[in-house]
Formats: structure tokens, sequence, C-alpha cells
């Protein structure tokens, strides 16, 4: 297959070598110890100093295959320890990427060693871009195999830094065959706290159901007359179950409040004042005072019923103030 | 606990089967290796940045496989074989929920090195996440 116009440079690339990226920490006991434990790796060789001593090492050395690790960026991406090389060793595949091949997977990790190494060691590795193939059609979508060499080594004082072994890493830099459809993103990944709904019965639906109506519905006893709030299912004068109920008008007075400052639960605004309003029917029921400064709240004052819907689904008797406005309608 | 005796090079022959390891995949064991091997991609340890990227979860990172395929050889071979080389080849992803089944046997044996050769493979219930080789000198 010819060549891609723009691969020329690429391929002018191969062979090019990185500078070093240094390890952020020596090879160390507890870094090695955490990754035994993860991994469910168990020789003494790695953890037990005493069992590491009688080895030919004559002292705890790192398992080999975490090699890699010592020298990766760790929690913030790209940033490597005072040092390192700017250069970026994967260049190549940012320049594959702009042709219009966006994915990347790893086929190939080959590591060889050329002994293990101490704990105390400082490593580095440096990056020699070694190959890319011809243009490869795949299962996966069509790309170019790349193959990096990363070379291992020991700092040493002498200055003959000593190679400690070698990682071939190969990946396919690809335009995917089936283009994975993307879940849609959602305005924030938080879920919205909703306010905390009413459990319901059979005794008390009446009431809820006239909210939703913009009604404030009291229950009243057939048998005696009177009222009573909040719902029940007995006539707490009587003992009669002949319960219907009647609209009040939505009008009262505060006959005490208290205010929420502590703590503060979402999604209400704080301070947050509750209010026992007794209703011109004579009944009392409690609930959240709105439109009012906490600290204008007095016992006595005029109040009437505001039916707000919450999260589309909820409605709730509120209550404020009496408005000079308002009452001049009246 | 790996067992504290160490294969011996002349008790080895191709074709010797390794105990089957199976590792269970868990969310734990994919962040942890991943924190473990100083890999903070973000398809390593979160959810929706996973799925974002067309991965139903978290999967696992490179360095943890090569991690857990050198648990299984040297779990079979004892504290005092040392790894030469570890070459693996990628294929299905580890998803949490799943299995990983490691199945391995000696295809090669160096009388002058004392090495033996590992062919082996990890699979899942999606197939085959890693085969390759691992080369060991033993004691004699």
């Amino acid at each position: 297959m010819a060549d891609y116009e723009w691969l020329k440079p690429i391929r002018e690339m191969v062979g090019r070598e990185y500078g070093r990226i240094i390890a952020w920490d020596e090879v160390n006991p507890a870094m090695v110890r955490q990754w035994c434990e993860v991994m469910g790796v168990e020789n003494p060789l790695y953890t037990d100093a005493e069992y590491a001593h009688q080895s030919e090492f004559g002292e705890l050395v790192a398992p080999p295959s975490m090699l890699q690790s010592w020298c990766e960026a760790g929690f913030y991406r790209d940033s490597y320890a005072p040092g390192s090389t700017e250069d970026n060793p994967y260049t190549v595949l940012k320049l594959i990427e702009a042709e219009g091949y966006p994915s990347v997977v790893a086929v190939n990790s080959e590591l060889t060693f050329e002994r293990y190494v101490k704990m105390g060691e400082k490593l580095y590795y440096t990056t020699r871009f070694d190959a890319i193939s011809e243009e490869k059609v795949t299962a996966l979508g069509t790309g170019f195999f790349v193959t990096l060499i990363m070379s291992y080594f020991s700092i040493n004082d002498s200055g003959e830094d000593d190679k400690v072994g070698e990682l071939l890493f190969r990946v396919f830099k690809f335009k995917p065959a089936n283009p994975v459809a993307r879940p849609e993103k959602t305005e924030s990944g938080l879920p919205k706290i909703k306010r905390p709904k009413p459990g319901i019965s059979d005794d008390t639906r009446f009431f809820w159901e006239g909210c939703e109506q913009g009604e404030l519905r009291i229950q009243h006893c057939k048998a005696c007359d009177k009222l009573q709030h909040p719902p029940a299912p007995v006539c707490m004068y009587c003992h009669s179950f002949e319960l219907d109920y009647q609209l009040a008008s939505g009008k009262g007075q505060l006959y005490s409040f208290v205010v929420m400052h502590y703590p503060e639960v979402p999604p209400f605004d704080h301070p947050n004042p509750i209010g026992l309003i007794e209703l011109e029917e004579g009944v009392r029921l409690s609930a959240q005072l709105i439109d009012v400064d906490k600290d204008q709240l007095q016992i006595g004052m005029a109040l009437e019923v505001r039916f707000e819907t919450f999260d589309d689904e909820m409605t709730l008797p509120l209550f404020a103030p009496v408005s000079a406005a308002a009452e001049s309608l009246t | 606990m790996t067992s504290m005796k160490t294969i011996n090079f002349n008790d080895t022959n191709p074709g010797d089967k390794l105990p089957e390891l199976e590792i269970p995949v868990t969310v734990a064991l994919i962040t942890g290796g991943a924190i473990a091997t100083r890999d903070y991609f973000p398809g390593h340890h979160d959810k929706d940045a996973a799925q974002e990227l067309g991965s139903p979860h978290v999967f696992m990172n490179i360095l943890t496989t090569n991690a857990l395929v050198q648990r299984f050889v040297e779990k079979w071979a004892g504290p005092q074989a040392r790894f030469k080389d570890l070459k693996i080849k990628l294929g299905v992803p580890n998803y949490p929920g799943d299995t990983m089944k490691l199945m391995g046997e000696v295809t090669d044996k160096d009388e002058v090195s004392q090495t033996v050769t590992v062919a082996l493979a990890g699979k899942n219930s999606m197939g085959t996440h890693v085969s390759g080789t691992v080369s060991l000198t033993l004691p004699v």
C-alpha cells in the first residue's frame, strides 16, 4: 500500500530517542509491600527481609514486573519528576491521531530483566520510537502498529548508569471500525436532591390530593361536627369513624414557630423557619414559612396558604405573611 | 502463601502444566491495582470516565495484568525462580464481576542457562485477556 504523504515525516522519526523520565521515588519497601498486597503476590523475597537476606541478593528486591511502576507520572498525568525530559515520547501517537486515528489499544507488553532492583535504587527510562507498521485493517479498525522501546536504568554515583531492564510496548492507533455510541453526558453527574416526600396512607390521602388541587382540606367528624388535624383514622373527640373533610380558607395566624439553623439539609434553604399555624377554622397545622425574614416573624401575625409544587411531583401547603396588596384584594 | 519450595530445573519438562489460578476481577482489584502501579488513568478507577470511553465499567490496567501473570507463575515456580522476561499480548478487557482463569505450561527448557519458558493464557467470560510467555531461571 502506498504511504500517505503525511506519514513521511513520521517514518523519518523512526529510531528517534527521547530523554530520561525519572522515577519520583526510589525503589522502596512500602510501595513494594502495598503492590504485593493488592496483587496477591506472596513471595517473601520482596517483603520478608530475613528471607531476602539469605538470597543471592542479600537484601529485599522489588518484584520484577513492577519495573514500569517506578517511573509512572502518578496522580498528575504527564507530570514527571524534576530532571525528566520535556519531550513527549508519545508524540508520534499524537501526530497519527491528528490524521484521523483517534483510538488506541495496547497490543504487546514485553518486559525483559537484566537484573532485579534493590531498595534505594533510583530508576529512569529512555524511549526509542522503534517502528511503525504499514496501515493495517483489523477487526477493531484501520490503523498503525507503533512500537516503542523503553530502557530502564539505575542511577549510579559513578556515572556509569546500569541498565536493569527493557520494555517493548506496542500499540495499535486506529480509526474504529464500529465507533462506540457514547452515552449521553448528563449536565452534572451528581444526583438531584429532592424534597422528602410525606408518607401517605388511606387516612391522609385526601389531604395531599387536596393540595394538588389547591385545596386545604381539614378532616371533619360527621358525628360530632368537629375538625381535627393531622388526619387520623378516628375522631379524637368522639371516636367515630364517620369522617370526611371540609375546605379551610387557608387563612390563619402564627401560633408558634421554630427556625432551623442546623444541620443544613439539602434541598432546604437555611435558616429555615417552620410555623405552627392556627387556621381561622380553629385547628393548627405545621408548615414551612416562606417570603418572610426570620427576624420579622411574630406570634399572631396573619398568614395565608401558598401551594407550591416541588420536583414536579409533590404539592405542599406553605404559609406566607398576608401581604398588604393581597389584603386589599379581599 | 507461595510455597517456600522452589521447583528444581531438573524436575521440569516441556508439557508440564502449571496449577490453574482463578482470580476474581473486582472494582477493588482494578482500582487498587492501578493505584499500586501508579497508573491514575481515569478508565481504571472512574466508572463514568470508563463509560465515556465506551467501556461498561472500569477496566484492568496492563501493569496489574503483568503483576497477576508474575503471581501465577511465581506461585508455581517458588521464591528462588528468577524472571528473565515477561512478554504478554493483550486481548479482551478485564471488567469487574468477571473471573480470570490463568493456565500455563512449560514449553521450552534451556540446559545451559537453566531457563524454562512457560506459555500462559488468562481467560475471562469474554475470551482471552492475556496470553504470552515467561522465562525463568530455576535452581538445580
